[in-house]
């Protein structure tokens, strides 16, 4: 179901743990299969589960809860804006707006060539660099005014392009 | 132990007690709904905030540690503000639907709204919905919006019944409990989340919408399905059994049902009830009133007895019959001349009669399992045999205990196994031997861990029963448990698998010169036969000797709450009454006797099974029939006796040389029979809900990989199973669990019954095509 590679990344991150609580890495579990397949599909959590020994509905639970797991396809780019009052406060919504606009989708939506999907984050600890947005839960980007916004959607569009 | 003051009063307290142990010793209510003491401790509720001195801030009493010298005040004007703001809390996104919910008046939350809650809400804004979810034929989860998200169920899933079927997804608002992406909640225990849910999230499929508790009349009763005797609270509106519910007895079901015993009561309102005594006249059923019925019965009892004398006459019965049932048709079958009497229908091994020491039982009290450090379990479908008995070793499995299997099915038990032993049924009593031995393997790793524990006990399960060579497991079981120092047991079928012996429904007995047993009497086959409650064709260890019997015998009276397979070969059918409708006793696997008293009238003409055989009696003018009611019966079974010093799993049987391989005919595959939890007797077979389940799926032909590979079949293939004469189609399938050359089929199921015995060879063919269309 998971590539070999990703196996045995997963791998790496069980011998982390004692070997009667191989759940214990069911976070870069998912983490690992998410990069693998852009998101987590009922078969690729189901994969998860057994290969860790875990209910399905456990690893269910732990990829609902947080944001960070894609229970749909998302485009090649997820933009995750911070939206939680302390970012608001300095204008995170005013940019949230803006990314709005520049991309042409709304809040969990994906534009139609498939290369953004913006979505609402959780406080994402970097308050006092307001606004923030993290693109594919790996890298973070701060103190976005509008202009940086454009050239960071500019930048992200050029990657995909070259490819 | 520590000291703690609890509303001012003093008390001492283990060390590792929670303050709600504390006011639950003290009998001080203080109000929960995630806390449950069968499950682990989750506080998320909060509805059990407490005042404890010196913490800035009331503490969750679930959760909260006694130390020594702390002060709780669980009503104070602190505590009662943090009671009622959590209640307010919990009612915002709670539907005011109380009118229309099925746990109206029975509802913790509703109970705890009154006392906490306030009389309007303060909340105004648009209340949160969560929508409704199939989970299966049993449990209901048509309302969760009503969800408290307490997890208890959740829990009891993981805790419980050792597989987490649901789960909480989601966070905050969006948290709701489910079921993983199509699938369902098909747990043997699922029932149980229906009472610990505190609110009307889950309710019960089959009793929603049917009656208000408050309507309904509770009657104490006993199950009648597995040797456990679970004690019920059977409810009853109208005379119809509406409902069953656990009666909490720590001692043997604890807080617990298996859904057998909770469920089955539909069948008791089933279309196929008997409700008129039956006659067969030139060809045709006719009802006719009880006194055709009987004289018919007694005349022709009389007519054969003479003709070919009494013991041409065979008396059976299920062991789910209660004890005053059986006690009355052993004495019918003696006073008509016949020893031919018995109640141990799917046993295949009689060898031992006459030597056994007694009633064979657990050879423990049921709470006595829960103390096991080192347990062998030899030939059990465990958890859908025993499924409150696989629980409580579930629980000490978790402690550490070392949990052991012999068996032909590596079927997942849901729980740490130490070892096991997977080998053909044949095969059992050679590995038994290879354990006493210690052979190698796990052979040997099951000795060791027998060797090393405290309280160790080796239980022999309903398979091990059945075996052909039971005696044979027995007597090396008994070798064993001396040779390590474990208790020997017994786990009891059905609910009167003890309770037949008592009664001495039995072919042979003290003062008897003995008679033909089930398997005899079927093998050599009677004139005439007397059933009770018993569907040969389903309940015996070989249906197809069974049938020819049957079909052949003069006459076959059947005594059954059921029309069922017997119209086809009896002449006359007497409606009984099932365990709701009659007063009876059942000694449980313990050995404990627990009588039960009716909980609604017969239906129709049905009659209490013992006053028909007490009218039998008298009418064929035998001595003994004297009695006027069950207790009568049962007194003059078990007054005046020791019921502990009958029971005994001693056994005075040489082991035989096991050394040799078994003899498996030909090569051919072997039979792996189980009985499934929804098909092991009448009245679960006519539980529609349970017959929805997916252990009530029709049986398939089940082998494991390599089997299938060598046979050239795959999985969902039509194929021909032929076992002997027999021979029926079945779809294969695939069962990791099974060892090579071997085919699971069911007994117990009209569309395995042609097979014949339960432990058998048998050929696996493919269905050319035009015949698996
Ligand atoms: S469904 Fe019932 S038992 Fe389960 S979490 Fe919700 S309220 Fe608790
Ligand atoms: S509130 Fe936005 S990063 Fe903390
Ligand atoms: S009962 Fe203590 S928090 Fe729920």
């Amino acid at each position: 179901m998971l590539s070999a590679e990703s196996l045995k990344k997963i791998d790496r991150e069980l011998a982390k743990y004692p070997a009667d609580q191989k759940q214990s890495a069911v976070m870069p579990a998912l983490i690992i299969a998410q990069d693998e397949k852009g998101w987590l599909a009922t078969e690729t959590m189901n994969f998860v589960a057994q290969y860790l020994g875990m209910a399905p509905v456990a690893v269910y639970e732990v990829a609902t809860f947080y944001n960070m797991y894609n229970l749909e396809p998302v485009g090649r780019n997820k933009i995750s804006i911070c939206t939680c009052l302390p970012c608001g406060l300095q204008g995170s919504l005013d940019a949230a707006e803006h990314l709005k606009a520049r991309l042409g989708i709304d809040f969990n939506q994906t534009t139609a060539d498939g290369k953004f999907t913006l979505k609402e984050g959780e406080c994402m600890g970097a308050c006092a660099m307001a606004p923030v947005v993290v693109v594919n839960d790996k890298k973070m980007y701060d103190y976005l005014s509008n202009a940086k916004i454009d050239a960071l959607i500019d930048a992200l569009s050029d990657q995909l392009g070259s490819r | 132990m520590l000291k703690i003051e609890i509303d001012g009063r003093q008390l001492e307290v283990p060390v590792g007690s929670t303050v709600m142990d504390a006011t639950n010793q003290l009998g001080i209510y203080v109000p929960h709904f995630c806390y449950h003491r069968k499950l682990s401790i989750a506080a998320n509720c909060r509805m059990c905030l407490v005042e404890v001195e010196k913490a800035p801030k009331p503490l969750p009493a679930c959760a909260t540690p006694v130390t020594d010298g702390m002060k709780v005040k669980t009503f104070s004007p602190v505590a009662k503000q943090a009671q009622n703001g959590v209640m307010e809390f919990l009612l915002i996104n709670h539907p005011l639907d109380c009118p229309i919910c099925d746990q109206g008046g029975e509802c913790q939350l509703q109970d705890l709204a009154v006392g906490y809650g306030k009389g309007a809400s303060r909340y105004q804004e648009e209340k949160r919905v969560v929508l409704a979810k199939d989970i299966g034929p049993l449990v209901a989860a048509e309302e969760m919006s009503r969800c408290i998200q307490c997890t208890r169920c959740v829990r009891f899933g993981q805790e419980i019944a050792g597989v987490m079927e649901l789960g909480m997804v989601g966070r905050g608002e969006h948290a709701e409990i489910v079921a993983f992406v199509g699938k369902t909640v098909d747990s043997e225990l699922s029932g149980n989340m229906i009472d610990l849910c505190p609110v009307g999230a889950l309710t019960s499929k089959p009793f929603r919408y049917s009656a208000r508790t408050w309507e309904l009349a509770r009657r104490k009763s006993v199950s009648p399905h597995d040797g456990l005797g679970s004690n019920l609270v059977v409810q009853v509106n109208q005379n119809r059994v509406m409902r069953v519910l656990p009666l909490e007895n720590e001692a043997i079901n604890e807080c617990w049902l298996s859904d057998k015993d909770r469920f089955s009561y539909e069948g008791l309102n089933s279309p196929e009830r008997l409700t008129q005594p039956m006659l067969k006249r030139a060809g045709q059923w006719e009802a006719v009133d009880w006194q055709v019925a009987l004289e018919f019965v007694t005349g022709e009892l009389r007519r054969i007895e003479a003709a070919h004398g009494g013991s041409a006459i065979g008396a059976l019965a299920t062991p789910h019959s209660t004890l005053e049932e059986l006690s009355l048709l052993g004495r019918l079958a003696r006073g008509l001349g016949s020893e031919n009497v018995d109640f141990r229908l799917r046993q295949a091994d009689f060898s031992a009669d006459g030597k056994l020491a007694g009633a064979p039982w657990l050879g423990m009290p049921i709470a006595a399992l829960s103390k096991l450090d080192r347990v062998l379990v030899i030939g059990a479908f465990l958890r859908k045999d025993h499924p409150l008995i696989a629980q409580r070793l579930r629980q000490i499995a978790k402690r550490r205990a070392q949990i052991n299997i012999l068996h032909s099915a590596d079927d997942d038990l849901l729980m740490q196994i130490a070892n096991r032993l997977i080998v053909p049924p044949l095969e059992i009593p050679v590995a038994l031997a290879s354990i006493r031995a210690g052979a190698s393997g796990p052979a040997a790793a099951i000795l060791e861990s027998l060797k090393s524990g405290e309280n160790k006990a080796i239980l022999l399960g309903n398979f091990a029963q059945q075996h052909p060579q039971a005696v044979q497991i027995h007597a090396l079981a008994q070798a064993l448990a001396e040779a390590t120092g474990a208790t020997l047991g017994f786990l009891g079928e059905a609910a009167n698998s003890v309770g037949g012996y008592l009664a001495n429904c039995l072919p042979y007995g003290t003062q008897s010169s003995g008679g033909l047993n089930a398997r005899s009497m079927l093998e050599q086959p009677r004139k005439a036969y007397v059933l009770l409650n018993a569907e040969l064709e389903l309940d015996c260890a070989d249906p197809r000797a069974a049938l020819g019997a049957m079909r052949g015998a003069e006459l076959v009276v059947a005594l059954s709450a059921f029309n069922h397979g017997a119209r086809e070969y009896a002449n006359v059918l007497l409606p009984i009454a099932p365990f709701t409708e009659t007063a009876g006793t059942f000694v449980s696997t313990e050995g404990g006797v627990q009588s039960f008293h009716g909980c609604v009238r017969p239906a129709g003409e049905a009659r209490p099974g013992w006053k028909v055989l007490r009218v039998l009696g008298s009418m064929l003018g035998l001595a003994g029939f004297g009695e006027e009611s069950a207790e009568q019966v049962r007194d003059s079974c078990l007054a005046g006796k020791d019921v502990s010093a009958q029971l005994s799993n001693r056994a005075a049987v040489p082991i035989e040389g096991t050394a040799a391989a078994p003899k498996t005919a030909g090569g051919g595959l072997q039979r792996v029979a189980d009985v499934p939890i929804y098909f092991a007797d009448a009245l679960v077979r006519r539980a529609p809900g349970l017959q929805q389940t997916k252990d009530a799926q029709p049986p398939r032909a089940g082998m494991n990989a390599k089997t299938l590979a060598a046979l050239g079949i795959s999985a969902g293939q039509p194929v021909r199973v032929r076992q002997g004469e027999g021979s029926v189609r079945l779809v294969a399938a695939l069962d990791p669990g099974l060892p090579d050359q071997c085919v699971r089929v069911a007994a117990a199921h009209a569309s395995t019954a042609g097979l014949g015995a339960m432990f058998s060879t048998l050929s696996v063919e493919t269905l050319p095509v035009e015949q698996a269309a």
